[in-house]
């Protein structure tokens, strides 16, 4: 047995010692290790169902399809039924060339077989691949003070901040072993003292910033601190409405991905911040101030980097992390009054609205609205717009978004919100 | 003239080689995944944001780094090139490590049974005293010398 600092239950020691099996023997060892690295004292128990971020059957990732083979064999499966990132293809709905399908089938060759090992290994159902398993529809919805042990960065920073549940930015495959072990190391963002917040960002422009663009200022200043944000109730009213639950989404997904942000408070909003107000605040905390100049530096900062610089987009990509199904009727009203007002009945380009697949479901169920959009050429799908990208044919093509996400990511342009609307409504 | 350090072991061992440097945090994903894709023979760095290690060869040499940036799934890509026989013979990093690069090379020391020894928090000053090249010395205890 490995020697470790970290005080374990007897059973733990067990497993430990290979008394449940070589192969948890290695799991246990894994998440041991990886918790010592951290400081963690001991496991502690999770209170809901591990979201993994590898969805994708990349044949290079090797050890990761060895890995569940030998856990299959075993008959070893997480301890409740979990939920993953979102699928990388539907030709269907997001069309391509054959050259950039001959390009997908090489680099996702995998995938229906790693599908297979993921339901062997505790899937949810082949409804979960999405990227916001909190969604309603989708239901993988921790309570606040719930122990997780998630990886997918924008999935962990709105399930820390949102939800107050308590979960770590994990690596991949680490996320699965806890959900197998049913524990995590306890360390860092499952602390009291790992929420505390080190930076207090104070909101002072004069109308709501964009979600995604406030994200990215906050992720770039503070990297991988907790911040405490002040000011935004001024637009987003007290607690959480479901409008702000999408606000927050976006704005938390933007400084997870431009920052390594795990956890943000939003005073009078998010329920730590509610409860313990500046008290989150350490004693030696540093400010950001946040108006209107310092939101038109952040965005004048992206650089664009496509080949050539004042191309027409080809495609545009709405959805990274997934929209909510109120985000999806918000855009469906958007694009259609738009085209309206234009006199065009279908969009100017191929436009791919991203949802979780039992949203996508419950959108559907809405037949005059999703008739609607549909009707103006634009398209809904449950794929991860990051994993079209990372297609080197589509990494060429001149790409919209208004994902700050996305644009960190891959060769996608990021606009707003109405200058993506005047994109693929008017070309 | 050589020059000693003092870190704290994350996965211990003895070891020379040769240094290349990165004073960027490196994105696991981005620096390696070409080099798998074409199951390459050596690794060279893909990552075109990465200026200090954009081509060069890792294969076998000892990183010197911040931390590691990027994907979560950085830690797998980590495992793969190792398990391809081709990754670092160590990394040390001047900061913390961090939870992609811990998972990688914990998950190659405990499935593939291929240690990448690893010192963490050997400070700025490490960083900023080695260059491309020079000739590391790590001892078991976490003393790393420049020369």
């Amino acid at each position: 047995m490995i020697q470790t600092k970290m005080e374990l239950t007897q059973d733990e020691k067990e497993i430990l010692q290979g008394k449940q099996g070589e192969t948890l023997r290695k799991v246990m060892e894994s998440v041991v290790l990886y918790g010592e690295v951290f400081g963690a004292k001991r496991l502690v128990p999770l209170d809901g169902p591990v979201h993994l971020v590898t969805s994708f059957g990349i044949p290079i990732l090797t050890p990761v399809f060895d890995k569940m083979d030998e856990l299959i064999a075993h008959g070893i499966q997480t301890q409740k039924r979990f939920t993953v990132d979102p699928r990388p293809l539907d030709y269907e709905n997001v069309k391509c060339s054959p050259l950039e399908k001959l390009v997908f089938k090489i680099m996702y060759g995998k995938q229906r077989a790693y599908e297979e090992q993921l339901e062997k290994v505790g899937l949810k159902d082949k409804n979960a691949f999405t990227c916001t398993c909190y969604q309603p529809e989708v239901g993988n919805i921790p309570a606040k003070g719930d122990i997780l042990a998630w990886a997918e960065s924008s999935a962990v920073v709105y399930a820390n901040s949102v939800l107050g549940a308590r979960s770590n930015r994990n690596s991949g495959i680490i996320e699965l072993f806890c959900g197998i072990l049913g524990k995590a190391p306890e360390f860092g963002l499952l602390t009291d003292e790992g929420r505390k917040a080190k930076w207090l960002v104070e909101v002072k422009t004069s109308k709501i910033p964009n979600a995604q663009v406030l994200g990215s200022a906050i992720g770039m200043k503070v990297v991988e601190d907790v911040p405490y944000i002040i000011g935004l109730d001024r637009f987003l009213g007290r607690g959480l409405s479901a409008d702000t639950c999408d606000y927050l989404k976006d704005m938390g997904a933007a400084s997870a991905s431009n920052g390594a942000v795990g956890l943000y408070h939003v005073e009078n909003i998010t329920p730590e911040a509610i409860e313990s107000q500046r008290s989150l605040l350490t004693e030696d905390y540093q400010t950001y101030v946040i108006d209107d100049q310092e939101i038109e530096r952040v965005i004048s900062s992206y650089p664009v980097i496509w080949k050539m610089q004042e191309s027409k987009a080809k495609v545009c990509f709405i959805g990274c992390p997934h929209l909510s199904l109120r985000q999806l009727e918000d855009w469906t009203e958007r694009i259609t009054s738009a085209l309206q007002s234009s006199k065009r009945k279908r969009v100017a380009l191929p436009t791919i609205l991203c949802a979780a697949p039992d949203v996508v479901e419950a959108f559907k169920k809405q037949e005059e609205k999703y008739s609607r959009l549909i009707a103006t050429g634009a398209r809904v799908t449950s794929i991860c717009a990051l994993m079209y990208m990372n297609n080197p044919l589509c990494a060429k093509k001149p790409v919209i978004t208004n994902s700050n996400k996305l644009r960190t990511y891959t060769t996608a342009k990021f606009l707003l919100d109405d200058q993506v609307l005047a994109e693929i409504t008017n070309g | 003239m050589e020059k000693v350090f003092k870190g704290r072991v994350v996965l211990g061992g003895e070891t020379t080689g040769e240094a290349v440097v990165s004073r960027f945090g490196v994105n696991l994903l981005a620096t390696y995944q070409s080099s798998a894709l074409k199951k390459a023979k050596e690794v060279k760095c893909g990552d075109q944001n990465n200026p200090d290690l954009y081509k060069k060869n890792l294969t076998d040499k000892i990183i010197c780094l911040p931390q590691t940036i990027g994907s979560t799934t950085g830690g797998m890509v980590l495992e793969t090139i190792v398990k391809m026989g081709v990754g670092p013979k160590a990394m040390l990093f001047s900061e913390h490590i961090d939870s992609l690069a811990a998972a990688g090379i914990i998950l190659s020391d405990v499935w593939l049974k291929s240690r990448i020894i690893t010192i963490d928090q050997l400070g700025e000053d490490f960083l900023h005293s080695v260059r491309d090249g020079q000739t590391i010395e790590i001892k078991a205890d976490g003393t790393v010398l420049v020369k």
